[in-house]
């Protein structure tokens, strides 16, 4: 097979001529000696100045007093004095030692020859020879070898699957149960009341006042230990948005999902996930401050711009005898990011149900 | 004193060298030649940050508790009181407010870790635009390149250990951006997280990856890439007297010890400057992480910014449709998949590929140590500023809410623009840079047939105005006509006379187009026959010297008649 081949040789274009190094300029230091002096006194200087950094950081470090540690100017004092020490006492050094390079050490470029990298063709064929003549050594290959060919199946197989047994057990325990259909619940459900995020405080239906938001999780959530508190407060945050039901587009198929304007949608983006906090009251749109998803709460959370291509999933509510508002149900869609099983139904429903309460 | 000092190194030297023969290699390195220039600093600063990344990193490491246990915090900084927070973040803020001088190393690994990363990228740049990954580099290149993919682990993996709000809305990012891909996206998520986001095992998993494995294999590939520096010889820009197949410059040992050595510490100097007196990176502000709350405005390390702009940039819907797919009963998020992971994937992809890529357009098999001026490969300049503005428009779309209120415009508006521009500026980038290479490439030519503009204006006796030209000396010619003059591909034709079609042609012929597309528009440089031309009628150089020679004189007369009008006038004082 030809491949073109279009080395240029490295040859000079015929007829210029390389006229070599320029010639080299005598710095002042080497012609002059009081420039050489006063070089050797400025790089002497510049070394001194790191000494001095070097005693303010000291000073600093010994001297100036943190307090107990609750005030934030006072730290950022002594950290700056430390630190403004050592970058005295480390650019000192630096720039005394490239002063000294640039103006007192020998600056005549010098010229070195390169050599091809490829090796040379006796090494090459010595190396031929003593991996044809080891590979001879093992029987495996060389001249009148036997094949072996069940000896090499057996050593690829064994190396290839060997991994298998340490990587299998390892990545095997990260995952913890594997269950991705948890992703599904939350621990709202029929009966759950809205609480405040993050006090806890139930809400009445009275206390959403025209406009308003409230930042909310589910009754009970800060019951949990901190690892169960975070998975499920990362899935279940939900924001209450009362609008002018005049406003409103509902939805088909939710016309009791709402109680006198006031809604609950998802607060986990459906982009990636970020919380979507930025409530406009004009427009009655959503924005998710990561990615700017925007999303319209008076016409069922739907996208108006930005990435996320699904509506905010729609708590059900209603409100209770006592005039707490509750959750009708769980979410009926998971919340937050798409993945690849989202719409799949989940076998393993019921007993996450029971596993997590 | 001195002769005692000189036995005892004598001495010492000799009992190393017999345990290890070091002679042969102080031999070797000591006088080593490295060529001089700023640009070759570029490298330099990326090895000093992470050294400095490194000496603060095993101090934090002393104070840093890489663990989710949930705590109430009971420290000094009143505001934090009773608040529950995970050890790691607790750990953070006492290393800050109750560790002496620990805020400041914070602050120096923090900037370090931006210095260290946009080092890498600065030096990868010059790297490609001198075209310094030519043949034998080109393996040094798929290292430096891994170095930099390095460098964005472990800058995350450190980025999301103190468990402040920010780090941990940029962990739920990453598990969104995860969960997307196919089959595998909610497995990946559960293998990282040890079970549903955010879980109690990340940090102690970052951590490790942070601590261990992320910065061992850097400081496996950065011998790698220095021994290859070493091994290669560095390479050196063109001019009188360097060539493919020398090396010309000062020697290691005194000049670059002190050059290089010293330069160490005016980074270290630079950076601890920089870290205190700018505060970065305030978690105590933040507050620990909560899956509720986050603020408008909030942006990760500037190195992350491009993957948060392309998320930015992705619409979810493309003129009405959707660009999340349902696929018998899966679910396909390309709004996700193709802004974090395809597009990112193809871009490295591209740079890491680069090399050859260029080395099938030129089919040049030989050594190459001398570097391109960028003008000379027009293509090639133009490629790297298109890639550039391409990512630069992805970083100011990751900050697109930080620059709508800085210049009061519309969030909406500014993103819109960016979907579009995004397809037309790299192109357009890619055609200016190219031209204005050209432009420059008939500047060198026009500047070695004319020579030098000098400003002096002569009048002929005729009456006619020109103005001299100073020819250039043999250094500033030899820098402009001595550069590859690359031409497109030839290649053998499809059939044999036989008619027989040749195996191999059309790898051949994907060569050829490539080699059209960077090499048949190009402008050639001066050459022999053109410059003796030049030189004999219309040049700079007989012409040209007798009218310089003839401005001269005028000066001087000019200047002999003032200097009689001043003596007249002294005199008659």
């Amino acid at each position: 097979m030809s491949t073109p081949e279009n080395t240029p040789d490295n040859e000079p274009q015929e007829g210029f001529v390389d006229p070599g190094l320029p010639e080299h300029r005598p710095r002042r230091a080497d012609v002059e000696p009081k420039a050489d002096k006063r070089a050797e006194r400025q790089v002497a200087a510049l070394f001194g100045l790191s000494v001095i950094g070097t005693g303010i950081a000291l000073w600093a470090y010994f001297t100036k007093d943190v307090g107990d540690g609750g005030d934030v100017a006072t730290i950022q004092n002594t950290n700056m004095w430390i630190g403004l020490g050592i970058a005295l006492a480390m650019a000192g050094i630096g720039f005394g030692a490239i002063h000294w390079a640039k103006t007192l050490m020998r600056d005549h470029e010098m010229v070195e020859e390169r050599h091809e990298l490829r090796s040379s063709d006796e090494a090459r064929e010595g190396a031929v020879q003593n991996l044809k003549d080891g590979a001879a050594d093992s029987s495996l290959g060389g001249e009148g070898a036997k094949r072996r060919s069940v000896l090499k199946g057996s050593l690829i197989t064994a190396l290839a699957i060997a991994p298998l047994a340490v990587l299998v057990p390892q990545i095997g325990n990260m995952g913890g149960d594997w269950n991705v259909s948890k992703f599904r619940h939350t621990l709202w459900g029929p009966g759950v009341r809205l609480a405040r995020d993050p006090d806890g405080a139930l809400i009445k239906a009275s206390d959403v006042t025209m406009g308003s938001v409230f930042h909310v999780i589910p009754e009970g959530l800060n019951d949990l230990d901190h690892h169960h508190k975070m998975v499920e407060k990362a899935k279940a945050v939900v924001l209450l948005i009362r609008l002018d039901p005049q406003d409103m587009k509902i939805q088909a198929g939710r016309e009791d999902w709402s109680f006198d304007g006031i809604v609950a949608y998802s607060k986990i983006c459906t982009h990636v996930g970020c919380p979507v906090a930025l409530y406009e009251q004009q427009t009655h749109h959503l924005l998710c401050p990561c990615h700017q998803s925007t999303f319209d709460v008076a016409d069922g959370a739907k996208v108006v711009f930005g990435p996320a291509k699904r509506p905010l999933p729609q708590l059900p509510i209603a409100v209770d005898d006592e005039g707490y508002i509750v959750a009708q149900n769980d979410f009926d869609e998971p919340i937050g990011p798409s993945y690849w099983e989202r719409l799949k139904g989940d076998t393993a429903a019921a007993d996450v149900q029971e596993e997590s309460h | 004193m001195g002769a005692k000092l000189n036995n005892a190194a004598a001495g010492t030297a000799n009992y190393v060298d017999e345990r290890t023969s070091i002679g042969g290699f102080v031999k070797f390195f000591a006088r080593k030649l490295f060529p001089d220039h700023w640009s070759f600093m570029l490298g330099e600063i990326a090895l000093y940050a992470f050294i400095i990344l490194l000496l603060s990193g095993v101090f934090l490491t002393a104070f840093f508790v890489p663990s989710m246990t949930e705590v109430h915090y009971e420290g000094p900084y009143e505001t934090m009181h009773g608040v529950a927070m995970t050890e790691a973040f607790a750990s953070t803020l006492k290393t800050s407010f109750e560790v002496p001088g620990g805020l400041l190393i914070r602050q120096i690994h923090h900037w370090s870790a931006l210095l260290f990363l946009a080092a890498i990228m600065t030096h990868m740049c010059r790297v490609f635009f001198t075209g310094a990954f030519r043949k034998p580099r080109e393996l040094n290149w798929l290292v430096g390149f891994t170095l930099m993919i390095l460098g964005l682990a472990a800058g995350f993996t450190g980025y999301s250990l103190p468990d402040d709000v920010l780090s941990g809305n940029g962990l739920r990012i990453i598990d969104g951006v995860v969960k997307s891909i196919p089959l595998i996206g909610s497995y990946t998520s559960y293998w990282l997280f040890g079970g549903e986001y955010p879980g109690v095992d990340i940090i102690p998993r970052l951590f490790t990856a942070h601590v261990l494995i992320v910065p061992g294999l850097i400081l496996a590939l950065v011998a790698l890439h220095l021994f290859l520096v070493f091994l290669h010889k560095h390479t050196q820009y063109p001019g009188g007297g360097k060539t493919h197949k020398n090396v010309v410059g000062l020697p290691l040992f005194p000049v670059y010890t002190a050059k290089a050595g010293g330069f160490f510490f005016v980074v270290f100097g630079v950076v601890a400057l920089v870290a205190a007196v700018f505060t970065i990176n305030p978690v105590w502000n933040y507050g620990p992480y909560d899956p509720s709350p986050v603020s408008a405005g909030t942006q990760p390390d500037w190195y992350i910014l491009f993957v948060d702009g392309a998320l930015r940039l992705m619409p979810g819907w493309v003129f009405g449709l959707p660009l999340e797919w349902e696929i018998f009963g899966y679910t396909l998020s390309m709004n996700i998949l193709l802004p974090a992971v395809i597009i990112p994937g193809l871009f490295f992809g591209i740079i890491a590929l680069y090399p050859w890529l260029e080395a099938w357009a030129t089919g040049d098999k030989g050594e190459k140590h001398v570097l391109d001026r960028p003008r000379n490969a027009p293509v090639r300049t133009g490629i790297g500023v298109a890639m550039i503005v391409f990512y630069v428009i992805l970083v100011i779309e990751g900050s697109n809410d930080i620059v709508a209120s800085l210049f009061h415009l519309s969030l909406n508006d500014l993103t819109i623009f960016f979907q579009w521009t995004i397809f037309i500026f790299p192109p357009l980038a890619f055609w200016i840079t190219k031209r204005i290479c050209m432009g420059l490439q008939r500047k060198d030519r026009e500047l070695v047939l004319h020579g030098h503009e000098t400003g002096t204006i002569v009048r002929h006796e005729n009456g006619e105005y020109i103005e001299v030209h100073q020819p250039l000396d043999e250094q500033e010619v030899w820098l402009r006509v001595n550069y590859d003059n690359r031409k497109p591909l030839e290649i053998e034709p499809e059939f044999n006379e036989r008619g027989v079609r040749r195996p191999g042609y059309k790898w051949d012929l994907f060569k050829q187009r490539l080699s059209k597309f960077y090499y048949e528009e190009r402008v050639e440089p001066v050459t022999w026959e053109e410059y003796q031309e030049a030189q004999r009628h219309h040049g700079p150089s007989e012409q040209g010297k007798a009218e310089a020679v003839e401005a001269e004189h005028a000066d001087e007369r000019l200047n002999k008649e003032w200097e009689s009008v001043d003596k007249a006038e002294s005199t008659d004082k």
